[in-house]
């Protein structure tokens, strides 16, 4: 899990059918949720077979992280973790995280590693950022633990927290975004879009993909298959950038062969922010192709 | 170890497998009673109903009826959805 991670599909825990088919469905990385798509009655039976099917998934070839029950309702997120330590998962990702709660989860995940052997801190987290709190405290919930690899922005229940109507335009979410590209960026970890909830609006996810791709976010959560794609390739540079970018490279190495300190392309000046953005673009157009 | 009461887990939703657990129909019966339907019976149903005995026996089970109808789950889902009725039976929800 990392700033090149751009697709993550939610998978119902309790769902057979959703397991077995998950890998097939390209995702970096798999979501394994025993939260919001899972019934209180049907907890117990979503974690254990949650635990089960991790051995398997984990030799499918995709990350695999489990999305747990917030530590602050009923210990269901200490129930989560005491089966799932049987059979840890590459990441665990916590709701309605607070810096608090980040680190009692990196204590518990200590004891597993330890207890199992594991590398140390090789299992990761991602709270996610799902109120308001939390956008305000973004960076200490980022600095929380060594472990945190990513931030999930939640809208969905971060607008039911402001009190606002999420729209597809998004604008009521346009500062959470900014401030969790920052503070990601800064962190050098990755700022994971939230999912786009109208699974039948492509034109809209496109749109929300792009947006959040223009304003910093690393890469997108899905909550249906068909939406890999449109967010893989939101998150991929383009024929043309990858053309402008591959131009500015040819035009580098050009200047440094004849010792010229000026870069320049089609009359515009180019300096060094422009030259770290076409070998990051490549660089990126290179791990979407190998995929 | 007994099954004290009737529990359950699972469905019959597609690649799942619905169990129920109960205690022995004659409380005197020894072993694992166990009835099972599959649309892939012939093929697999052995398969099936040894990962059910070997995760009832994982378990310290050894006395009780089952009654398994599968949906063309895999192992897993049947060691997961076996473990999850005996632990419900057993109180542990």
């Amino acid at each position: 899990m990392d700033r090149s991670t751009t697709t993550l599909l939610f998978i119902p825990g309790n769902s057979p059918g959703m397991l077995k088919n998950a890998p097939v469905f390209g995702a970096d990385c798999l979501i394994l949720d025993l939260e919001d798509s899972v019934t209180p009655a049907e907890k117990d039976a979503a974690r254990i077979l949650v635990r089960h099917a991790l051995p398997w998934l984990k030799t499918q070839g995709t990350e695999v992280a489990v999305r747990i029950n917030p530590f602050s309702e009923a210990f269901l997120g200490y129930e989560d973790m005491e089966e799932i330590a049987l059979s840890p998962p590459d990441v665990i990702m916590l709701p309605k995280a607070t810096k608090e709660e980040v680190q009692i989860l990196s204590g518990l995940l200590d004891e597993i590693e330890k207890k199992k052997g594991l590398a140390e801190t090789g299992i990761k987290i991602i709270p996610l950022v799902e109120t308001a709190a939390a956008v305000v405290n973004m960076r200490e919930i980022a600095g929380s633990s060594g472990r945190v690899a990513g931030l999930l922005l939640g809208a969905e229940d971060l607008t039911a927290d402001l009190g606002v109507k999420r729209t597809r335009r998004g604008l009521e979410i346009l500062y959470a975004r900014s401030k969790m590209a920052m503070v990601c960026k800064a962190a050098g970890i990755a700022a994971i879009d939230t999912p786009f909830a109208d699974i039948r609006d492509e034109a809209g996810l496109h749109y929300d993909a792009h947006t959040a791709r223009a304003l910093g976010m690393t890469g997108k959560a899905a909550i249906h298959p068909g939406q890999i794609n449109v967010i893989r390739k939101a998150f991929t540079p383009d024929e043309e950038e990858i053309a402008y970018a591959a131009r500015i490279i040819s035009a580098m190495e050009e200047a440094e062969k004849e010792s010229r300190g000026v870069l320049a392309l089609d009359g515009r000046m180019l300096d060094a922010p422009a030259v770290a953005w076409a070998k990051q673009t490549l660089e990126k157009a290179k791990r979407a192709t190998t995929w | 170890m007994n099954i004290p009461r009737r529990a359950e887990a699972g469905s019959t939703a597609k690649n799942d497998i619905h169990i129920i657990v109960e205690p022995p129909a004659v409380q005197s019966a020894d072993g694992i009673d166990l009835e099972l339907q599959s649309p892939c019976l012939r093929q697999f149903g052995r398969q099936i109903e040894e990962v059910i005995r070997e995760t009832l026996a994982r378990m310290g089970i050894s006395r009780a009826r089952i009654t398994a109808a599968d949906g063309g789950a895999l192992d897993y889902t049947i060691r997961a959805r076996v473990e999850t009725a005996v632990r419900r039976a057993l109180g542990g929800r």
